[in-house]
Formats: C-alpha cells, structure tokens, sequence
C-alpha cells in the first residue's frame, strides 16, 4: 500500500488502512500480553518502573498505591485495541490507546530480545529472528500512528 | 503519605531516563501530550534524555511529582522522582 497508512480526516479522526493479516495479528497480541501481566516475567519490569530508586521506603508506599492503577491503565489500552482492531476509523482516545498498547508489546518484547539502541541486522538463521521481525513492525506502526497524533497537536 | 522525613520546601524533580525501546517521536509527543510542552520544548528534553541519558521534565509538589510519574509511566517511560538538593 503506497502513502500514509494512518491518516487524519476532515473530522478529526483517523484513518487506519491495515491488512487483514495486520489486523489478525494485532488482534491475537493483546491476550498474550495479558496472560503474563501476572507472572513474575521478568520482561515486565519496564512496565511497573520504580518511582523512587533510592528510597525503598517511599517506593514500597507508592507501589502499594498505584501499582493496581497502573496495571489497570495498561490493561485499558490493550483492552481498546483489541476492541477496536477491525475499524476502519478511530477517535484520538482510541488511537492514543493504541500508541500506548504497541509501546506495551514494544517493552516487553524489546526486553526480551535485548534490543539496543544501535541494532545491527540479525541473522535470518537467528533464533531470535522472527521476534526481532514483530519487533520491527510493531515499531514502524507505532511510529505511524505518533506521526498522525503529533500532525494533530 | 506521611511527610515527617521529607523537607516540605524543596521541590520534587520529576526524572526520565535513557531507554533503547522507546521512539524518540513518542517521547517527545507524550511530553507535549501530558505537560502541554511546544514542540520545541519537548524535543530539547528528548534529546536530553536521549543524549545525556536523563532530563528533569516537571518539578512541584511530592503529590504532583508523584501524579506525572505515574502518567509517564503509564505511558511506558522509565520515570522516577527524588527532592532537590
């Protein structure tokens, strides 16, 4: 598909055009993240971050506090795009949602996969290579969507 | 919160540091999202953080210190707060 895949109308919403095997696969990575937002993953650390890294007191107050809250709000957005996955069209709300759920996959699976800064290509024969390959496009897509948000401030 | 250890006075630094996962344009778009910064203004602290690994982006109150770090870390972005010295 030539031009912008993400697009803002006249109205103020935006257009997504994605592919259906786009959309099959956004659809099936909100469960799977789910399904470890209860382990011990050690993935998961960038998502729950210290508030406080050299007051463990104060840390410990806040996470009592606000780790549900957290959690809640990244639930949220996956919960949206999973909800919204087949549209042709969403508000702000929804693609703000979206922008925050692939940063959610981007964490943990850029966390697994060790990635850095300056990633030289990896090896087809690589192991890793299919995640590096979800990686990479889960990137480009959020890249997309920030563009359309950032043309709108 | 109690607040017996801390200094009331000296304002709370909001810290976000240097990560290799997230985009630069997200960065610096969540910054003018959350704290209304112009464009100019949030892509000078993403650079910061991008280049010298961590930029204070708000300061205040130990409640809204604690408030923008729970927003940027919803956000996914490695944020933590401390009192100035």
């Amino acid at each position: 598909m030539a031009g912008r895949r993400i697009r803002r109308t006249r109205k103020g919403d935006y257009q997504l055009r994605l592919s259906a095997e786009e959309r099959t696969l956004l659809r099936s990575l909100p469960a799977e993240l789910r399904d470890i937002l209860d382990s011990q993953d050690p993935a998961l650390g960038r998502l729950y971050p210290p508030a406080y890294t050299s007051d463990p007191v104060h840390d410990a107050e806040y996470q009592m506090l606000m780790h549900g809250e957290l959690r809640e709000r990244h639930e949220e957005a996956l919960a949206v795009m999973e909800e919204t996955v087949e549209n042709e069209r969403l508000d702000q709300d929804q693609l703000h949602a979206w922008s925050r759920a692939l940063n959610e996959l981007r964490l943990v699976l850029g966390t697994r996969l060790d990635v850095t800064e300056d990633m030289d290509e990896v090896d087809p024969e690589d192991p890793r290579a299919p995640g590096f390959a979800l990686y990479g496009y889960l990137t480009w897509l959020q890249g997309e969507i920030i563009e359309a948000l950032a043309a709108a401030l | 919160m109690d607040e017996d250890v801390t200094e009331p006075d000296r304002p709370w630094l909001v810290i976000v540091w240097n990560d290799p996962i997230n985009l630069m344009s997200y960065v610096t778009w969540v910054f003018q999202k959350l704290f209304g910064y112009s464009r100019e203004k949030a892509t000078k602290l993403m650079l910061d953080v991008h280049h010298k690994g961590r930029a204070i982006v708000s300061s205040g109150t130990r409640e809204r210190a604690e408030l923008d770090v729970f927003r940027l870390h919803a956000h996914g972005l490695w944020a933590t707060m401390e009192q100035a010295t």
